[in-house]
């Protein structure tokens, strides 16, 4: 997994501490502290994994191991929009693929990417259950339903 | 225990419940291939993730295939080991595998001794009719380890040695799917990671993807090389498996047979790291009485117990795992190290040569060491007190290479003034050793008595912890013992509790001590042989005229005309060292 | 609810949501504040009522009035015409397809008429963030019943005799499951609700939490009483946030009256729930994955036995139930074991749960008595095929079931049935497929799921699953052979007879049932290189039929590439070269002239 270079601040650390202390940093609560410190920081670079191993006091590798196994952690951050395209089945056998084809075509990003100026990233995730209504295109907080390939850019424009 | 009646390809038989069908097939004389599974009996570790599923049967009454390595049996189970179903089911599960795996045989460091490929050619594999993207990794270097893992089929067993056994943790199953490999944290290298470079990993590979360094080409140079004067030292632990290389049983003692073929290869004098092993005795077994006479007076800035410090796995695990401990263990180097530098200077001397033409090459049952060599401290002015360090397994290689009929070399003695050794230096090959030629030692000079009796056979055995109380004329000595860095840090956890009464500990990483060396030939699961080895180490030891170090003439000599005596200034500063806090260092690194 | 005269509910299923049913609510809301009726007629958000395709969905009680497809700026129109002039408003009624007529109460809808609702009972009834509303209709009463009147075996022998069935998709007997690990020694048990629901396509767990969490809780408790557990454990899609919202108000809610904690009830009986998130990995669905996930670990499965019955979470027996299983537990307690029994059929009891999508025209979330036959549910209930396509396949539990054809329309739903016919119930995905969709590209789609999903730690799904992907990749670019049939085959039946959980179990049954069902369609694509529902790009072009075209220009304005040219009113042309073969064309095209060859 490709991942980037930080540097965690004084206060970083302290929140991050705080949040497996939380979990009496049991290491059995390696995912809830993931999720969180996720959830805080928006994605889970190295530094932040080997802070939370020895913070449970297991091996990182064993962090990374997690990390690496669940589509919903990322080492990388996500775009100031982060677009996720329904790809479950009732938005695939709509026509989901080609929406992403033309998502793609439109940013000039592959999916797991972020475009250079960190607006967007494109990922594809498994049902979010809105069937009635695929295909189904997430972009932030908003759901979009029904969506034509045609009607891509219009969709983006509103983010611009 | 209640038995139960099974039938394995119609042969009926009895197994105690809760055997696996695995185990039951073998009883029967019936060997079901394996590929993922691996169990060290005598040393207590089973690995069975049921992951390669090359060992499924069929169970009669079950809707799928059952891998024989996890199932257990039942009253009255039907099995078998090889209809069509099963043996179609076999092959196509093998093509699969290797469908993912180079087939880069020929030039592969691994070929002729890889589980892999004799598996392959077990199960009659011709063609693989499954073709398709191959996983492809970085390959990864460090001072002791490659790991080449498009090799890797993830049997999982490094990871088991290195989690479960070793308790270094450097090793997880990384990504998901088709993506998934075995890796350090961030998929660095290992030199990236608080690895001890024991080799574990490597002893238990089944196929390329875990090889060690190797120097055998750099060694072949450097005794073409009119330049240098090119000496050796050969560990314990290997006149006790090199004969495998050969065809030999396990346990066969081939140290003439070394000896004569070190001679063959070119070597100008062939030593002995036992030697070494018993100039060791000397400092450590007078720093232990040091100590322990100290904290028996009452000085409080002395603490106890004291921990070996020859294994160089060992050092490297406590210096990142237990640093608030680094001033437990024993300042001594250890003997490959103790060799380095007294050659280099009393040797060095003695031919009168400059130590940069003077090379010093070992050949160690261990991967480790080739770290070893590397740590800056063991080196004046850039040159390393020891050069380079070969395995048991690459000095067969390198042994068949030079067109050395190994088997019809005649018994050859080593060289002198490093190559006498006694018995009590032999047994530092396995676990429970160090401490007992510590013991011979350290009995006579405290109580100035001879020894009652020269054979501890309370401190042997290859349980992973043992202890015994050792009666020095009145004093009480509690001896601990533990081989396997997991065993050791249940050890070294009671002593950061304070919960320890122990005086003195030996500790050694690999699994039966240096006979389990990740350098060692490979034992391909079947740990009789490491049994076996360990049996030879102590026949060696009972035919040695001498079995204590300090009767070591030699070692006598080296003191007379060089160290002074133990814990000497000159000793202190060429056969003791210190130990660093590792354990602060962040392992991120960037990479492109 | 005393104080009100009138309730509208309005869906707050994830569905509807989308479709901003925030804003209905919000809308109703402040219309009624307008005209001073904020007292009188409340307004709350439901859990999902199914009827997805129509939503969002606003009800109106006490009169029953079923509002589909609403707008937000629909809502001053109900407030004024129907809470004030008593007037429904007949635009928003649901209007039959089949007659035209105007339906205003859903029971009378064909979407309903057919369905049995006993674990989706109060979905689209209670506000499920108010536990008054779940007790009203009945909630806990169950457990107040186990707990003051029934000894654990009781409880156990009444859920036996009911012959529920594990809902996740394998089918084991719920009661026994109960029974087994109620045996085991141990102080300390575990209770998990396995709602880590994955199948892509599939919403059934989803919609009971967020409709009716308190059923879960409840059921939770009871099996806890049962088998001696103290704890119990939520493993929650974290993809799911309405879901884990209404849950933890709900834990909260259940703890302030006393329903979970100490001495539930008073009757010495302690028992409370906790959340475990999931993190995106398919895979935890399996039991001993999920609970290896629970723990912190990687998401992989390890061999059984040992059962979590014996060994389970933190070593402990452990009993892992899906949120389906669940939710018919306080129902079947309160109705009694016969009366669940004797609906269904002989080997499978009671109902299941559907997310019926696709190709159809009733897209949702439907229940169903075991035994249905598959024409009623996507004939009576699903309306049939959307655009009037003709029906071609029905895929049943996802990645792991199979497709079922025409052939199979009158298979009853049940179990065994499906086992059978190649399929599998799995947890409730239901995908409708018409003429249009290529079954080999089907296949494909659901092999590239399972290879992103699979753990990685047996042989056979890790490398088998993506060489089976490769090969249907081959056929669908028509460059495979008919001996790659055979490997493909060979291959499928491998992996399932020696995969090491039920993910590579069942993995293959996609691609085994489409070479079973559609062997032509793979041979068409192998042997003469033509994909006959024009799916697979690869094997398809598109021309224009000159008889047909009357020069609109509405193609060639729509390509994006420009591969179409011609002048205004005469027939235009494609240049095969430069066609990327999207598709644009033969859907903008209103003079059905695009042919896909």
């Amino acid at each position: 997994m490709s991942t980037v270079k930080i540097e965690l601040k004084p206060h970083q650390v302290e929140q991050i501490k705080q949040i497996c202390k939380e979990f009496n940093n049991d290491p059995g609560e390696l995912i809830n502290v993931l999720h969180k410190v996720q959830n805080t920081f928006g994605y889970l670079p190295a530094e932040i994994q080997e802070l939370v191993a020895s913070e449970l006091n297991i091996p990182v590798a064993k962090v990374y191991g997690v990390v690496t196994f669940y589509s919903f952690f990322t080492m990388l951050p996500k775009g100031q929009y982060p677009i996720s395209v329904c790809m479950g089945t009732a938005c695939y056998v709509r026509g989901a693929e080609k929406v992403v084809e033309e998502i793609k075509k439109a940013l000039n990003i592959k999916i797991g990417e972020t475009t250079p100026d960190g607006k967007f990233s494109l990922s594809c995730l498994r049902c979010v259950g809105a069937c009635g209504l695929a295909p189904v295109v997430m972009i932030g907080e908003k759901t979009f339903g029904r969506v034509a390939p045609e009607s891509v850019k219009e969709i983006l424009q509103e983010f611009l | 225990m209640s038995t139960i009646n099974i039938t394995i390809d119609n042969k009926t038989l009895q197994v105690d419940k809760g055997t696996t069908i695995l185990k039951a097939a073998q009883k029967a004389g019936i060997h079901i291939p394996t590929l993922c599974y691996m169990h060290l009996e005598d040393l207590n570790i089973e690995h069975k993730p049921a992951g390669c599923r090359i060992c499924v049967v069929e169970v009669a009454g079950r809707r799928n295939l059952a891998p024989a390595c996890a199932t257990e049996c039942t009253e009255g189970m039907v099995v078998n080991t090889h209809s069509l179903r099963v043996l179609n089911a076999r092959k196509t599960v093998m093509e699969l595998i290797l469908s993912d795996h180079p087939t880069d045989c020929l030039i592969c460091p691994k070929s002729g001794n890889c589980d892999l490929q004799s598996m392959a050619h077990q199960l009659g594999i011709r063609k693989i009719h499954y073709q398709g993207e191959q996983s492809t990794y970085r390959e990864d270097t460090s001072p002791s380890i490659i790991r080449d893992m498009d090799k890797c089929i993830m049997c999982r067993r490094c990871e088991t040695m290195c989690n479960e056994f070793q308790t270094v943790g450097v090793l997880s199953a990384v990504n998901r799917g088709f993506m998934a490999v075995v890796a350090p944290a961030f998929e660095q290298n290992l030199d990236h990671s608080p690895c001890t470079y024991c080799g574990q990993c490597v002893a238990v590979c089944p196929t390329g993807a875990l090889t060690e360094v190797d120097h055998t080409n750099q060694l072949i140079r450097t005794l073409a090389d009119p330049a240098k004067t090119v000496i050796v030292q050969t560990a314990p632990a290997v006149r006790a498996a090199l004969g495998e290389e050969f065809g030999l049983p396990a346990g066969t003692l081939v140290t003439g047979k070394l000896v004569a073929a070190l001679r063959r290869l070119g070597f100008h004098y062939v030593f002995d790291t036992d030697w070494a092993a018993d100039l060791t005795i000397m400092e450590e077994g007078t720093e232990l009485l040091d100590r322990l006479t100290r904290y028996l007076n009452g000085d409080k800035s002395v603490t106890l117990p004291i921990l070996t410090s020859c294994c160089p796995a060992w050092v490297k695990f406590f210096e990142h795992q237990f640093p608030d401990l680094i001033d437990i263990p024993s300042s001594a180097r250890s003997p490959q190290q103790m060799f380095g530098s007294v050659a280099k200077t009393y040797f060095a001397q003695m031919l009168g040569i400059d130590r940069k033409n003077l090379v010093v090459v070992s050949i160690m049952p261990c991967l480790a060491k080739k770290y070893e060599c590397t740590r800056p401290e063991f080196a004046v002015d850039g040159n390393p007190d020891v050069d380079f360090s070969i395995s048991t397994r690459e000095l067969a290689n390198l042994i068949k290479q030079s067109n050395i009929d190994f088997l019809s070399l005649p018994d050859e003695d080593f060289d002198n003034p490093m190559g006498e050794s006694t018995g009590a230096g032999v047994i530092f090959g396995t676990t429970g050793g160090v401490i007992e030629a510590a013991v011979r030692t350290a009995y006579e000079l405290y109580t100035k008595k001879p020894l009652p009796r020269i054979d501890f056979h309370e401190l042997r055995g290859l349980d992973g912890i043992r202890q015994a109380t050792i009666d020095f004329d009145g004093l009480k000595l509690n001896i601990g013992i533990a081989h396997g860095l997991g065993n050791a840090r249940k050890l070294l956890e009671d002593i950061r509790a304070g919960k320890s009464n122990f005086h003195a500990i030996e500790i050694m990483a690999c699994p039966g001590g240096c006979i389990g060396g990740g350098g060692q030939p490979l034992h391909h699961g079947n740990s009789t042989i490491i049994k076996a080895r360990h049996k030879a180490i102590y026949l060696e030891d009972s035919n040695k005229p001498i079995r204590k170090s300090h009767e070591n003439p030699y070692i006598q000599k080296v003191y007379q005309e060089f160290l002074g005596k133990p814990m000497s200034e000159k000793a202190h500063h060429l056969l003791h060292t210190i130990y660093f806090d590792r354990s602060k260092k962040s392992f991120v690194v960037t990479q492109e | 609810m005393a104080n009100y005269k009138m309730h509208i509910l309005v869906c707050g299923g994830t569905g509807c949501k989308t479709s901003e049913s925030d804003m209905i609510a919000h809308n109703l809301r402040s219309s009624l504040q307008q005209h001073g009726l904020a007292d009188d007629v409340q307004v709350v958000m439901s859990g999902c009522f199914g009827f997805c395709e129509k939503g969002p969905i606003v009800k109106v009680l006490p009169d029953n009035t079923f509002y589909v497809s609403v707008k937000p700026s629909d809502a001053a129109t109900i407030i004024e015409e129907h809470i004030i002039k008593g007037r429904p408003v007949q635009h928003l009624l649901y209007n039959d397809p089949a007659t035209g007529e105007k339906i205003s109460e859903s029971r009378k809808m064909d979407f309903y008429q057919q369905q049995y609702r006993i674990a989706l009972r109060n979905c689209g009834f209670i506000d499920p963030e108010n536990i008054d509303e779940a007790i009203a209709r009945d909630a806990y009463q169950a457990l107040g019943k186990v707990l003051t009147q029934m000894k654990p075996q009781e409880v156990i022998d009444i859920i036996k005799r009911s012959g529920l069935r594990g809902r996740g998709g394998a089918g084991f007997p719920t009661g026994l499951k109960w029974e087994i690990a109620s045996k085991v020694p141990g102080e300390e048990k575990y209770v998990v609700c396995n709602a880590d629901e994955g199948d892509p396509g599939a919403f059934m767990d989803r919609s009971i939490l967020e409709g009716d969490p308190h059923s879960v809780l409840e059921a939770m408790a009871i099996c806890g009483y049962c088998i001696g557990a103290s704890q119990g454990l939520i493993y929650i899609r974290a993809e799911y946030p309405l879901a884990i919202e209404r849950l933890k108000i709900a834990i909260r809610q259940a703890r302030e009256y006393g329903l979970l904690g100490n001495n539930i009830m008073g009757t010495g009986f302690n028992f409370d729930i906790t959340l475990r998130y999931g993190a995106g990995a398919f895979v935890c669905g399996e039991e001993t994955a999920l609970i290896h996930s629970m723990e912190g670990h990687r998401g992989e499965p390890t061999f059984k036995p040992p059962f979590p019955a014996e060994k389970g979470y933190k070593g402990k027996p452990t009993n892992v139930n899906n949120v389906e299983t669940f939710a018919n537990v306080p129902a079947i307690i309160l109705n009694g074991a016969e009366w669940f029994a004797a609906i269904g059929t002989e080997k499978s009891k009671g109902t299941k749960v559907f997310a019926l999508a696709g190709k159809i025209n009733n897209v949702g979330l439907i229940e169903v008595p075991m035994g249905t036959k598959l024409r009623t549910v996507i004939n009576d209930i699903g309306g049939g095929i959307k655009n009037n396509k003709k029906f071609k396949a029905v895929q049943i539990g996802g990645p792991s079931g199979g497709f079922l054809t025409e052939k199979h329309l009158d298979t009853p739903i049940d179990y065994d049935s499906l086992t059978e016919a190649g399929s599998m119930m799995g947890s409730g995905g239901m995908i409708v497929m018409d003429e249009s969709d290529c079954m080999v590209a089907m296949a494909k789609f659901y092999l590239d799921f399972t290879v992103e999903e699979s753990c990685g730690k047996c042989a056979p799904c890790r490398i088998g699953n993506k060489r089976l992907d490769e090969l249907l990749e081959k056929i669908t670019e028509g460059k495979a052979t008919e001996e790659d049939l055979s490997l493909l085959r060979n291959l499928g039946q491998v992996i399932k007879d020696t995969s090491l959980c039920m993910l590579g179990g069942s993995s293959p049954n996609p691609v085994l049932s489409t070479l079973e069902h559609f062997y032509d369609e793979y041979l068409a694509h192998v042997r003469d290189h033509r994909c006959p529902a024009g799916q697979c790009k690869a094997l398809v072009h598109y021309i224009i039929d000159p008889e047909q075209c009357v020069g609109c220009t509405a193609c060639a304005r729509a390509c994006p590439v420009n591969a179409i040219s011609g002048e205004r009113k005469k027939p235009h042309v494609i240049d095969q070269l430069i066609c990327i073969k999207c598709g644009t064309c033969v859907e903008k095209c209103k003079f059905n002239a695009v042919l896909v060859q």
